[in-house]
């Protein structure tokens, strides 16, 4: 199993070309530039401020091309800061020597609920059945690579069956929930935000909880509150909750792949050991000496 | 001027429930949203001009309105919005390029589009919870358990409800929704002298940043024509649920375009809701309205700001003329049917303060006959930039470029081909 970062930068790289050319997204190339310097810089400052053993720019680079596609802003001070907030979450914020907030969500609804001035659009990505298509393709091998694919495919059919429901309860026609979840911002969400699997539960059982919760949350922010960008507000509030749910159903932690030899994982791995799981996701596994044996093991063979 | 260019459906969020057979072939209908916080102010209009008493519309609402939450405003208020922040053009006119000097902006032309409003009323397994007399209007203001119920007794009551309203209004109806309906008080309306139907307002409290335009697309026959006029503090609003597009700006444009305005604006507005597949709401003005600029009209005085709800404007300065502040104009245009968008309009406010305006150049040439090295490379640039022109045209329009050339009188610029370029002298 590869490091699936390479093509998730890759794949929010495409999609950002593709907005910035095709739907007219409203993000200045400075801003572009900014949110993955700063990101960068970020990274960088407390990697060495950490003392972790290597500056690794790739979870950076993810988050701040997952800001430049979703955060709208017209200060350029604020796109920066939210990214500054966003990899700064990331190492300040954590709970079991685990991040508790995607870095992107985390930047986004801090910007939002601290400034007017920076917002979301859901609705620029438009309705394209292509373009849907597309994207769930693309995310579909980026998820499947990062092994997280069952957090994006719980969320997604608990979202459906909500919007569903309540298209039933009203007596709406299909179109309705079918045009609610069309929509790219929803995919790009399930696929590349939800699915971080470094801020998901270890366990398969707490993953689907927790997809579930988000989707009730962001149904309930939706269509109750009425304030859009609910499934941002919804996995900012579940991702508190992810700490007990690793609590109450514990298993391995992921890390991203293993290198076939050297040290183990920088950033993350360095605070919690990285343990190397290729079948990851059930809840199985086992803690702490185990994994590390397996590990070894594992680093043997391969070297 | 464009009244006639864009022919809309009434209806964006209520249906005509004429008694008599009276074809409707007003499609346009204008609604300003004052939005702050959670508190709204929403004006309709549309341009209904048929005989006011076929005339009644339901519309949804998200909560219970008093008496005092509702007022029969000015139509003049919309028009001047309108006026204000419709599509415009600029003329310039080019120099003497043998004394060349800087070119100046001298006159402004505006499109504008179409506005006006109406009433109905009765109970039975329906409550009727209020009933007012406001202006010239009837109104009522119902709740209902069921749409079964809901649609027997507009019948009962005379409304003419179209087949498939019932599950529209069901769904309304469980989303807690009342029912706001209004029709004409001949006998009011008489005795007040007004000629035309004035614009309703409603000021109402609710999360609910919407526009219900489902009910408004049950018996359309073809697609629908709404103007939306945001006016908030912070900034331009968009919808959450649809792509919100910019109209294409700035280009140079043939000048005959300057007598065939409307129609230039009714033709590109149709290629582009065609290029988006009409899935998208094009933003057509978005600006600070404390000022403009080309100003295709002045902007409103506080006092007309007041009256289209804007409730915010510090009371002290009220009375005072001149320009308004801390009130930011989105002009939305969204041409809809229930295929394209089966979803109601949300929107939410931005922070964006940019400005924008859908804005076209017309440049006229110099004309004269002198002649001198700097006239003769100027003729030259001009045959090019004609061509570029006419091309901007056919691109935004869709119109046929040989039709374009012939109108403007030039002909299609001899390009030689490259291997005439190649062998030629």
């Amino acid at each position: 199993m590869r490091d699936p970062r390479p093509y998730q930068i890759a794949t929010l790289a495409l999609l950002l070309a593709y907005g910035l050319a095709r739907l007219g997204f409203d993000v200045p190339a400075l801003h572009v530039f900014l949110i993955l310097g700063t990101a960068l810089l970020t990274q960088r400052v407390l990697t060495d401020a950490c003392g972790l053993p290597r500056f690794d720019p790739r979870s950076a680079l993810i988050s701040g091309l997952s800001l430049c596609l979703l955060l709208r802003t017209g200060s350029p001070w604020l796109a920066a800061s939210a990214a500054v907030a966003a990899i700064a979450s990331k190492f300040l914020i954590r709970c079991n020597g685990k991040h508790v907030f995607n870095p992107t969500n985390f930047g986004l609804v801090a910007s939002m609920a601290l400034t007017p001035r920076v917002w979301v659009s859901p609705g620029q990505w438009g309705h394209s059945a292509l373009f849907a298509f597309l994207m769930a393709c693309l995310g579909g091998v980026v998820v499947f690579r990062a092994w997280r694919s069952d957090v994006t495919a719980a969320f997604l059919a608990a979202y459906a069956a909500l919007l569903l429901g309540r298209a039933l309860l009203l007596g709406d026609p299909l179109p309705i929930p079918l045009h609610q979840l069309q929509s790219g911002a929803l995919l790009l969400f399930s696929f590349f935000m939800i699915s971080d699997p470094k801020t998901t539960p270890d366990s398969r059982t707490g993953r689907m909880l927790f997809a579930a919760l988000v989707a009730l949350g962001a149904w309930y922010v939706q269509f109750r509150l009425f304030r859009p960008s609910g499934i941002l507000w919804s996995l900012a509030a579940c991702s508190a909750v992810v700490p007990l749910l690793d609590r109450l159903f514990p298993a391995r932690r992921y890390a991203w792949a293993p290198e076939a030899s050297g040290p183990r994982r920088p950033e993350e791995g360095a605070f919690h050991g990285a343990q190397v799981d290729l079948r990851s996701g059930d809840a199985r596994a086992g803690r702490g000496g185990e994994g590390r044996v397996r590990l070894l093991r594992l680093l043997r063979g391969q070297g | 001027m464009l009244a006639a260019g864009v022919k809309a459906a009434f209806g964006f969020c209520g249906f005509y429930v004429a008694k008599a057979d009276t074809r409707l072939f007003n499609k346009a209908s204008q609604v300003a949203l004052v939005r702050l916080d959670d508190k709204t102010v929403m004006t309709m209009a549309n341009d209904f001009r048929g005989d006011p008493k076929e005339f009644a519309i339901v519309i949804p609402v998200p909560t219970f309105l008093e008496r005092d939450q509702i007022h029969v405003g000015d139509k003049a208020l919309l028009d001047h919005l309108d006026a204000y922040s419709a599509p415009r053009l600029v003329e310039y006119f080019d120099g003497d390029p043998c004394t060349p000097r800087y070119p100046e902006a001298l006159s402004v032309g505006a499109a504008q589009a179409p506005a006006a409003k109406m009433a109905r009323e009765k109970s039975l397994g329906v409550t009727v919870e209020a009933r007012y007399t406001i202006g010239e209007y009837d109104i009522l203001i119902l709740s209902a358990k069921e749409s079964t119920g809901l649609e027997t007794w507009l019948t009962q009551n005379g409304y003419r409800i179209p087949p498939g309203a019932s599950a529209v209004l069901g769904s309304y109806i469980k989303q807690g929704m009342r029912f706001f309906v209004a029709k004409v008080n001949l006998k009011e309306q008489a005795r007040l002298g007004f000629q035309y139907l004035r614009p309703l307002q409603v000021a109402y409290e609710s999360p609910k940043f919407m526009l219900p335009i489902r009910l408004g697309t049950v018996n359309a026959d073809g697609p629908q024509e709404l103007f939306v006029y945001a006016l908030t503090r912070k900034g331009r609003v968009e919808t959450t649920n649809y792509r919100t597009v910019r109209l294409p700006t700035g280009m140079d444009l043939p000048v005959y375009v300057k007598s065939k305005f409307p129609a230039f604006y009714k033709a590109m507005f149709a290629e582009q809701v065609r290029r988006e597949d009409m899935r998208s709401v094009f933003l057509e003005y978005a600006w600070d309205m404390a000022w403009c600029d080309p100003c295709a009209a002045d902007p409103l005085s506080r006092d007309e700001l007041r009256q289209l709800g804007v409730f915010w404007l510090g009371e002290a300065a009220a009375g005072q003329q001149g320009q308004a502040q801390e009130v930011f104009l989105t002009r939305l245009h969204v041409r809809y049917d229930a295929a394209h968008f089966p979803e109601d309009l949300a929107f939410q406010e931005t922070g964006d303060r940019q400005n924008f305006q859908a804005r076209y150049v017309l440049r006229h040439p110099w004309k004269e006959a002198k002649s001198c090295p700097a006239a003769d490379q100027y003729r030259k640039d001009l045959a090019r930039r004609q061509e570029t022109e006419a091309q901007a045209l056919a691109t935004l329009t869709g119109w046929r470029i040989e039709d374009i050339r012939r109108t403007m009188g030039v002909t299609a610029l001899d390009e030689k081909k490259w291997w005439q370029k190649l062998w030629g002298d």
